[in-house]
């Protein structure tokens, strides 16, 4: 494992951390008001505050929890999706690989944010889970596509061509000599289902279509948004936010650069 | 041409799956806004404005589904999109067809020069491996790793708030007519600046991993070593032989991938108000506006889709392969 | 015989891994050198450094490589570009991947021309390839084919032409046939020895594939581990191999002339870089090997006056002749 797998792993850690013990080591409560109104950050604010005296930090901290739980639950869902869909059509081939062809190519082409935007403001209540389960519904296809691919060639293999001769049952070849050949693949598609995801969650609350209910780092651009954050300088409304979308998919990005590296030897850095 | 048709044909059925998700969305999900918002607008709305809302929701519940069906392709096919809220009482297709050119001049232009100058740059990154362009990879990385709309965020409260350089919002100055004039374009491309940049720096950092991955992989194929053997000039292997081929991949990426950063994109516009699409669905989400919505949808739709036959048609000039003699 | 190309004790390294041990391989004018070996041998590898081809992470730690009384290793890389193709060309495994996919046979072989030939007009290049291509046997319209257009067959006979457009001296074959089938294999074998006798150039053939070399090569040297175990011409080799190793890679092959006889493979399988057995490295698998065989690495001496061999088994290296170790049988 190199140093940037490494940095990444450490850098999710932190944030998992977070999301397990924010709401308890915040200072404050995320929607408490305090007469401290849209102050730079201090001592008692590491983050300032917001024009109702909000603590940023206590946001921030508590949010990550609501960022964590969409990328875990999408990343669950949707991966297992596109492994049920790939792996069938990869390894059935013809008139079924066709239509799971098409089916996922479909989801794929089709502009999911506007799509997701309708169905998040026709829901009576957005919150959390239900938003993870309808970005999931988007997110399974292009994964579903690099598992496809790969199994089609794993099935022209001789262990599996011999499994299939000896009469082993379909269900079992694919789940015992074909998926442990696809551990890196879905593991690649896991992580950058979970990018999607979080990115996504963060931008539909940042144009306000979630459930302003419960905290996310979009809810705390929402707000910064609607309040004229930027008008009234107050950057720091929105910096702390957005660095830890950024770092995150940072994050996630290197650790898939160290599986693709595992995956295609080519890509290894070059030794001395 | 069979690649062709094929391609088309899929487009069709896209197009198709796109529509019959617009058209069962409000049937399927609980609740009726947009029953709530008619009863809001009462008298002001006439009665072929309610007749087309009524076709376009599912609200005639006495109707088969099936004939809610061929209604609803009916109003589509005459144009009929219904009446946006936000912009009561102008026709949505009205309202789509002033935002379009917008969305169109600003993402069409600002995708495609982040894809040619990411795989530009991608190839050079791929080629010069191990040197001192692996060390931008982190910082791409990064980049990529912004969500569009909080970037054009910090663009406009560096460029516009703390140095006022550019503005930060609308599509032309305030008070200015469209029409052909020098002053007028120039507003227009003053006005573009900050979120055209702000849409390339943060998709371009994909198209570099991307092609540099590309680049490395076919690198290593035979007949690069071959081109280096024959002892053509470097600039001669990498493009005719190396990036000719790492480009296809990342051809076919660009057309799927549109929907996508197209999605990116929209929000660029919405934070800096800028007047396409992006900007009009905002408006939209704030005042429940499903017609307007829906509409938007469904024209960038239309436009990732042909966007992508457009993208199909560079893949078989560029691959023989796909071309088959007659 | 003169020598077109010397190879003094060349060693190649993978990282910290030696996949070439001090070659020494002379080519002379007009003769046809074999290199045989399994896969790992070392023998592309070889090829592959001689030329200036290796890509990293492999390189060059010691060696030299002579032609026409240049040392190609100390050339800088605008002198070795206008060396290339003009005086050393690659046949490759064309049916498989040497063709760039995405652009026409004719512009392929107008590549070469155009960057070494730069007083050729476009007329002249489109006539010298189509006079290259009926060289080679193919109908001239295909000069704007491209290489999925063509059978296995016809993109090794392309190879072929694009080897020669240039005239070179030296022509380097690289497993050129193996994706092919035997009838079209010696096809095109055939054809190329009968250009090599107009044309004249000295072809250097690398293959798993023994029997090939003992019907179309002078010269064979057969290599295991990364190092030559035994160098001879090829009617010796096939009337009476030394080494065991090369003993074993004939008996693998059927032999199309000549009597039949056993189909046997040799047991185990080839080394890896990473695991080198100490000694001879062929010990392990090695029929007749003896204690000293683990113990360390025969040279590769004159056995008579045209063959090497580096055996133990071999007479010319009696204890007698081993002054810095202990004799260990």
């Amino acid at each position: 494992m190199n140093f940037k797998t490494r940095l990444g792993l450490g850098i999710l850690a932190f944030f998992t951390l977070i999301a397990v013990v924010g709401s308890w080591i915040a200072p404050y409560g995320p929607s408490a008001m305090s007469d401290d109104l849209l102050s730079p950050p201090s001592g008692a604010h590491w983050f300032g505050t917001t024009t109702t005296g909000q603590d940023i930090f206590s946001q921030v901290l508590v949010g990550t929890r609501g960022v964590m739980v969409v990328g875990l639950v999408c990343g669950v869902l949707a991966t297992f999706l596109s492994i049920l869909v790939g792996v069938t059509a990869g390894f059935l081939g013809g008139a079924a690989d066709e239509a799971l062809s098409m089916l996922s190519n479909v989801f794929l082409v089709i502009p999911a944010l506007p799509l997701i935007i309708i169905v998040a403001s026709m829901l009576p209540s957005a919150d959390t889970v239900l938003i993870a389960a309808v970005i999931s519904l988007t997110a399974w296809a292009w994964g579903a596509r690099v598992l496809r691919a790969q199994t089609m060639s794993l099935r022209r293999r001789d262990f599996v061509e011999a499994a299939r001769a000896s009469g082993e049952r379909t269900w079992r070849i694919i789940v015992f000599e074909v998926l442990p050949n696809l551990v890196a693949v879905i593991a690649s598609g896991f992580v950058g289902t979970v990018i999607f995801a979080v990115m996504l969650q963060i931008t539909l609350s940042f144009v306000g279509v979630v459930s302003l209910s419960t905290w996310n780092w979009g809810t705390i651009l929402f707000w910064a948004q609607s309040n004229q954050a930027l008008g009234q300088g107050a950057w720091w409304w929105f910096v702390p936010a957005g660095l830890c979308i950024a770092l995150l998919g940072t994050a996630l990005a290197l650790i898939n650069f160290g599986i693709d590296e595992y995956a295609n030897p080519r890509l290894r850095k070059v030794r001395a | 041409m069979t690649f062709l048709l094929r391609r088309a044909a899929f487009y069709l059925v896209t197009l198709w799956a796109a529509i019959t998700a617009n058209f069962l969305l409000p049937r399927l999900l609980p609740g009726d806004p947009v029953q709530a918002m008619i009863t809001k607008l009462g008298g002001r709305l006439n009665s072929d404005a309610m007749a087309s809302l009524y076709i376009l929701f599912g609200l005639d519940e006495k109707k088969s589904i099936w004939a809610q069906y061929v209604d609803y392709w009916g109003a589509l096919l005459r144009g009929d999109l219904g009446l946006s809220f936000t912009f009561f009482p102008t026709p949505v297709a009205d309202v789509l067809s002033q935002s379009l050119p917008w969305t169109l001049g600003l993402v069409g232009v600002t995708t495609v020069i982040a894809f040619l100058l990411g795989t530009l740059m991608g190839v050079y990154a791929g080629w010069k491996r191990g040197s001192w362009m692996d060390s931008l990879i982190p910082v791409t990385t990064f980049l990529s790793s912004i969500p569009y709309f909080w970037l054009g965020l910090i663009a406009i409260s560096v460029f516009s708030v703390t140095f006022p350089l550019l503005p930060a919002s609308g599509g032309y100055a305030a008070g200015l007519v469209p029409e052909w004039s020098g002053e007028f374009i120039g507003s227009v491309l003053e006005h573009a600046v900050l979120p055209g940049v702000t849409i390339v720096v943060s998709s371009v950092a994909g198209w570099i991993l991307g092609m540099r991955n590309m680049m490395v992989t076919v690198t290593a194929e035979d007949y690069v070593l071959v081109a280096r053997a024959k002892g053509l000039s470097q600039r001669r292997i990498m493009f005719a032989y190396a990036a000719r081929n790492a480009v296809l991949p990342s051809i076919s990426g660009f057309a799927l991938s549109l929907g996508f950063i197209v999605g990116g994109a929209l929000l660029v516009e919405m934070v800096f108000s800028y007047p396409g699409l992006g900007y009009v669905l905002f408006q939209g989400i704030g005042a429940k506006d499903y017609p307007l919505m829906q509409g938007v949808f469904l024209v960038i739709t239309l436009a990732v889709l042909v966007a992508n036959l457009l993208a199909d048609v560079g893949y078989l000039l560029l691959d023989p392969r796909t071309r088959r003699e007659g | 015989m003169s020598p077109v190309l010397e190879i003094r004790d060349l060693s190649v390294d993978y990282g910290s891994l030696r996949a070439v041990h001090d070659v020494s391989l002379t080519l002379n004018a007009g003769e046809v050198l074999g290199l045989a070996g399994e896969s790992g041998s070392g023998k592309s590898t070889l090829a592959y450094a001689a030329t200036r081809l290796l890509q990293p992470p492999g390189r060059v730690p010691s060696g030299e490589v002579l032609f026409k009384g240049h040392d190609l290793l100390s050339l800088t890389e605008k002198q070795l570009q206008v060396l290339r193709w003009n005086e050393i060309a690659i046949v490759f495994q064309g049916a498989m991947n040497a063709l760039n996919p995405v652009i026409s046979v004719g512009t392929q072989i107008d590549d070469v021309l155009r960057t070494h030939r730069p007083s050729m007009s476009r007329p002249e290049r489109a006539a010298r390839g189509r006079e290259l291509l009926s060289l080679v046997g193919i109908p001239v319209d295909r000069l704007s084919s491209y290489p999925h257009q063509l059978s296995g067959g016809m993109r090794q006979r392309v190879m072929i032409a694009m080897a020669l457009a240039l005239e070179p001296e030296i022509v380097i074959m690289d497993e050129p046939t193996t994706a092919l089938d035997v009838v079209v294999q010696r096809q095109i074998l055939g054809q190329m020895m009968r250009l090599r006798e107009t044309l004249g150039f000295s072809i250097v053939f690398i293959t798993h594939d023994i029997s090939l070399l003992v019907e179309f090569s002078d010269r064979i040297a057969i290599m295991y581990g990364g190092r030559v175990v035994e160098e001879a011409p090829a009617s010796e080799i096939y009337r009476a191999a030394k080494h065991p190793y090369s003993q074993g890679l004939l008996s693998s092959f059927p032999a199309l002339r000549g009597p039949r006889r056993e189909l046997r493979g040799i047991p185990g399988s080839p080394p890896d870089l990473r695991s080198m057995p100490a000694g001879c490295p062929f010990h392990p698998r090695c029929p007749s090997a003896m204690d000293v065989c683990g113990e360390r690495m025969p040279a590769l001496e004159p056995v008579g006056e045209r063959r090497r061999v580096a055996c133990w088994l071999e007479g010319v290296h009696g204890l007698d002749t081993d002054s810095n170790g202990a004799p260990a049988v």
